[in-house]
């Protein structure tokens, strides 16, 4: 059934087509004793003995089942590797809350430059005024991006940001006398927002949304006592809804000494067109591998940069960076307030090049990119309405969320209608998240879709809609096209196998 | 802009579409007075060549031809081109974290491959798919022993490298650890006697670096005796992960803690690299971080998926075992391509390069009148010496002649003033280790 | 399956089976039902103090962990081993088998408020009837 079926989709999709994948086992698998692939230059002083300098107890005769293979082997190897992935290079990415957005040349270009790719953390602060300049002009950049007063480029990560800004939070309540006891969540944040809250100290208080998904503004008003140390909201939400009276939310925390921490995820639907550190928003991170294009590379590295208003500006993390006289820009290793480090040395710097340059190849005109992502966003909820159901029909900003109500009819659901989507040439949209709405399909298109783009996901999607009507089997058993099929991950999570081994032992199989 | 796929023609269509009169209308859900009228002041917009240009400027205010003699946590090694031919690569520069796993085995195999080097170099089990850095992971083996032990006081030796402490200090602080630091003997070891006297039975772990932050190599099994007789985790700290390639991995060690920078990633000026803790199997289920574990689709075939999630603190939430949720997973990809380019025979023979320069380096201080040898202990590629004069000053000598100095350990060790730790590796020419050598002898010989 | 008339069960899907002040306690056919293949259970150590309603341990599937609740009060005097190689068995076998721990029970009194098994299969047959509602 399997050629019949892909024979059949390709008549109604222009997106994807059969391709051959080459097999391709494991490196050890390829290794075979005396194959190199790397030289060095002959060493040009003279030889010491391992065993004498470093004596018999500390040395190491040689790593046993460590990779033997050649130049070529190692290049087509994680070549044949690279194929079996999908990619933003390849085509649309829609994940929802993960803006996957282009991923810029030219920034990986100048993170690689001799004199940027190359620099000691420790070296001379005379000798890193460049690096030093490109923090500052990025805080700069940021600062007035998101409104706020004061920033850190440390935390290397979303999570690591979240985490940042909460102790920032409670650094400032201990000042004050009393660093109070819960923090809130909304049921519509970001699944990582309780776990960090946990680690910064603080017991989490989930709260419901009103019928709207927006913050029960009332109940807040109610929820919010003296032993409340922060509200941790995420806006726009992660239904791609922006908080509409967040100014006043602001307001009733602020009222009773608690703060405001925004998680910024969502960044992408504001830049350029409001700043949360005029909604009344005292901290919050940024992604850069989100908003700011750096790119996602399997799962990492980040950046996760705090900006925050003057109150916390104190409490930052160490180093911090200060201009001194003449201009000349200096990392400071000492704060009497500060939370401490978070991170050794100064951050993801290679990560907040590219973010740097990404702001540059926009300036002002990073709008424009705002207004595109909202556009096709919205471009796809008008035509997938009714396709599938809209639970929330307030307006939606970067990201559209349906649900699989209509489909889970005919027993298809969100997880089915995703993996049919690879069939069609498209990375599936978010299916987890947002908790609050049940069979969620989450969808993020970014500003880096062309309209054509925008018509051959919407045809995908209208095409699986038409298939779970009329032919649930298909979707259900989606992928059909991928080189594994659904893998057990049951299996792999009961009898777990994180590495590879030799068959026999090599010390047996010589015997 | 030329990273926008769209005609004003085409954008009126999908506004047309849509049903809105002007973009600003898809923008209603934002009050009106909370919506910038002007124009955000940051420079730009720039073009390719433009932006090309600011950052070359950036990059000549640098630290361009000069050379180091810095390590202390951050490693100039030899990178094959093929590296960045293959991570540049977009199926991989361009994906997202891997839960889809039909389409993302190409990351999840060389995730699983990343694995199973980092528990060869290491001498342990099980390993993660990487967390953010060396100082975030010793952290984080810290935060597993305390979840493996039920117990709460941390027993950390001084020569761990001091920003790894801070870190931990920073994440002790709102979670009710308790750190203690335990001092180093005059060979530059972990003082035995005084971790023997502060272990009791409710220490969660011993925390060793080695080789340690002043380049000497520690003496594993009798520390983690100690450790364990008293039921402590064991956990080891490397920082200087080409340093595997001969001496004796930390096989004795509960958990690892590694940085992986050396592994093919540049300085970058502090990142971004890659930390990984490597455990036994037992103790897996406590690990923070991704894992990549292999096993079959339906049709029986070999594959690769994210496993044991229920870790992560998606699905945790408040009861997660670490809010770490990104791995490093390019730069664990640049590690894996390159320790594979390396293979065994290539990193073993780095490595005794490393050791012959350094040997070679501190011969050549050694001659110089009034230097001397601050610990006896073996070493691998850096060293500790101590100066008949400020080293501060010294190294503001020595940049006038484009070296830059060893790492002045006083400010760290207030008692090690006058002490510099010196980094050699591969990348530093003999010409560069003599020229450096016979520049501070004549710093020594002028009158102050 | 059946839900076995001498056991007694919780709200959060828990049974357990009571002989004179021993007790075996274990996750009922609706749980395992409701949480999937279930690939991990974490339980306490023999010894260990369990009290009514405050969780005792975790039952994991591939995306969601659940925590299992005390039905009653009692000190740890056994815990299913085998079910850290065969957890499998929890989706097989919930009321036999694949039981989790075996306690001596403080407070037998803690019991009466517990469902039987007819109360308990309405309580279920409701939830079902909500969930589809």
């Amino acid at each position: 059934m399997r050629p019949q079926n892909i024979k059949e989709m390709n008549k109604k999709t222009k997106k994807a087509s059969r391709h051959t994948s080459q097999n391709e086992g494991l490196i050890f698998e390829k290794s075979s004793p005396g194959k190199r692939a790397f030289e060095l230059p002959s060493l040009d002083v003279p030889a010491t003995d391992p065993a004498k300098a470093l004596g018999a107890d500390h040395r190491r005769a040689g790593i046993e089942g460590f990779p033997e293979v050649s130049e070529i082997e190692v290049l087509r190897h994680f070549t044949r590797l690279s194929t079996w992935n999908y990619a933003i290079d390849l085509g649309m990415y829609p994940l929802g809350s993960c803006t996957m957005k282009y991923n810029p040349r030219v920034n990986e270009f100048v993170a690689r430059l001799d004199g940027i790719a190359t620099e000691h953390p420790y070296q001379p602060q005379e000798l890193s005024q460049g690096c030093l300049k490109i923090m500052r002009l990025l805080e700069q950049c940021l600062l007035e991006m998101t409104g706020m007063d004061a920033i850190t480029l440390q935390p290397a990560a979303g999570a690591h940001g979240e985490m940042t800004g909460l102790m920032l939070i409670r650094a400032y309540l201990e000042k004050q006398g009393n660093p109070r006891k819960r923090v809130l969540i909304p049921d519509s944040a970001h699944g990582t927002n309780p776990a960090t809250a946990v680690i910064a100290g603080y017991e989490v208080e989930n709260i419901k949304s009103e019928s709207h998904a927006q913050i029960d503004v009332e109940k807040l008003r109610d929820l919010v006592t003296g032993d409340v140390a922060a509200l941790m909201i995420t806006n726009p939400s992660t239904l791609g809804i922006f908080e509409q009276r967040i100014p006043e939310i602001a307001e009733i925390l602020h009222s009773k000494g608690a703060l405001l921490y925004m998680d910024g995820a969502n960044m992408n639907a504001l830049t350029g067109v409001t700043r949360p550190g005029d909604l009344g928003v005292d901290v919050m991170h940024l992604n850069l591998h989100k908003t700011f294009s750096t790119p996602h590379g399997g799962g990492g590295p980040g950046a996760g940069p705090v900006a925050m208003k003057k109150i916390l500006e104190p409490f930052r993390p160490v180093p911090i960076l200060v201009e001194k006289e003449g201009g000349r820009l200096a990392l400071e290793p000492v704060r009497p307030n500060s939370i401490g480090r978070v991170k050794a040395f100064s951050g993801n710097f290679g990560v907040l090049v590219r973010a740097l340059a990404y702001i540059l190849a926009y300036g002002p005109g990073v709008r424009q990119a705002t207004e595109d992502a909202v556009l096709n966003a919205n471009y796809i909820r008008k035509q997938l309405e009714g396709v599938y159901e809209l639970p929330y029909s307030l307006p939606s900003m970067h990201e559209v969320v349906f649900s699989d109500a209509i489909q889970k009819k005919n027993g298809v659901n969100t997880m089915d209608i995703a993996k049919r989507l690879i069939d069609y040439g498209f990375h599936p949209y978010t299916t987890a998240f947002p908790l609050i709405v049940p069979g969620a399909l989450m969808i993020e298109p970014t500003e880096s879709e062309s309209k054509e783009e925008c018509d051959l996901f919407i045809d995908a999607m209208k095409a699986i809609a038409e298939e779970a009507a009329t032919k649930p089997e298909i979707v259900k058993t989606a992928p059909h096209t991928t080189r594994v099929r659904r893998l057990d991950e049951v299996g792999a999570a009961r009898k777990p196998v994180l590495r590879w081994k030799p068959a026999v032992p090599r010390s047996e199989a010589a015997d | 802009m030329r990273y926008l796929p769209k005609s004003p023609v085409e954008r009126k269509e999908m506004l047309a579409a849509i049903g809105a009169k002007s973009i600003d209308q898809l923008f209603s859900g934002i009050p009106e007075r909370f919506r910038l009228r002007e124009a955000l002041k940051i420079p730009g917009p720039y073009s390719e060549a433009e932006v090309i240009q600011y950052f070359k400027e950036r990059a000549a205010e640098n630290s361009d031809g000069y050379t180091s003699f810095l390590g202390a946590g951050v490693y100039n090694h030899l990178r094959s081109v093929v590296t960045d031919a293959i991570i540049q690569r977009g199926e991989f520069l361009t994906s997202y974290t891997p839960y889809q796993a039909e389409i993302t085995q190409g990351t999840l195999q060389a995730i699983f491959e990343f694995q199973t080097l980092m528990c060869q170099l290491t001498g342990q089990e099980v390993a993660n798919a990487s967390v953010y850095d060396g100082s975030t992971a010793m952290t984080e083996a810290v935060l597993m022993s305390e979840r493996l032990t039920g117990r709460q006081r941390v027993l950390v030796a001084r020569s761990v490298h001091p920003e790894y402490r801070e870190v931990l200090k920073t994440y002790a602080k709102n979670s009710g650890l308790r750190v203690e630091e335990i001092p180093f003997t005059a060979r530059g070891t972990a003082d035995a006697k005084a971790l023997q006297a502060a272990l009791k039975d409710d220490v969660a772990a011993v925390v060793v670096q080695s080789p340690n932050f002043f380049g000497v190599i520690e003496s594993y099994p009798s520390l983690a005796e100690l450790a364990h007789a008293s039921g402590a985790m064991f956990v080891v700290v490397v920082t200087e992960g080409v340093s595997l390639g001969i001496v004796k991995p930390p096989a004795e060690a509960d958990i690892v803690a590694m940085e992986g920078q050396s592994f093919g990633l540049p300085p970058s000026y502090g990142g971004p690299f890659a930390g990984v803790i490597a455990s036994r199997d037992k103790f897996v289920r406590q690990m923070p971080g991704r894992l990549s574990g292999q096993t079959t689709d339906s049709e029986g075939q070999r594959g690769f998926v994210l496993t044991l999630a229920t870790r992560e603190q998606h699905i945790r939430r408040e009861k997660a075992t670490s809010n770490i949720c990104t791995n490093q997973a390019l730069c664990a990809l640049t590690a894996t391509v390159h320790l594979t380019l390396l293979g065994k025979e290539g990193l073993r023979e780095m490595a005794e390069q490393n050791l012959s320069k350094a040997q070679f380096a501190l011969s050549e201080l050694l001659k110089i009148p009034g230097v001397r040898r601050t610990f006896d202990a073996p070493f691998f590629n850096e060293f500790t010496v101590e100066m008949p004069r400020s080293v501060k000053i010294l190294n503001s000598q020595l940049l006038r002649e484009k070296i830059i100095g060893p790492l002045a350990l006083g400010t760290a060790y207030p008692e090690l003033t006058k002490h510099a730790l010196v980094c050699v590796t591969e990348t530093t020419p003999r010409a560069e280790i003599e020229r450096f050598a016979e520049a501070l002898r004549r710093a020594l010989e002028r009158p102050i | 399956m059946a839900y076995p008339k001498n056991y007694r069960y919780t709200k959060e899907h828990e049974w357990i089976s009571v002989d004179g002040a021993l007790a075996t306690i274990g996750i009922t056919d609706y749980a395992q039902h409701e949480l999937g293949d279930v690939v991990f259970v974490e339980l306490p150590k023999p010894g260990a103090k369990i009290e009514a309603g405050k969780s005792f341990g975790t039952v994991e599937s591939v995306k969601a962990v659940s925590e299992i609740y005390a039905p009653a009060a009692g000190e740890v005097i056994e815990s299913n081993g085998e079910l850290q190689n065969t957890p499998e068995k929890i989706n097989t076998d919930p009321h036999g088998a694949a039981w989790l721990i075996k306690v001596r029970l403080t407070n037998a009194a803690e019991l009466s408020g517990l469902m039987d098994a007819p109360a308990y299969e309405a309580y279920i047959a409701a939830k079902s009837t909500e969930a589809s509602a």
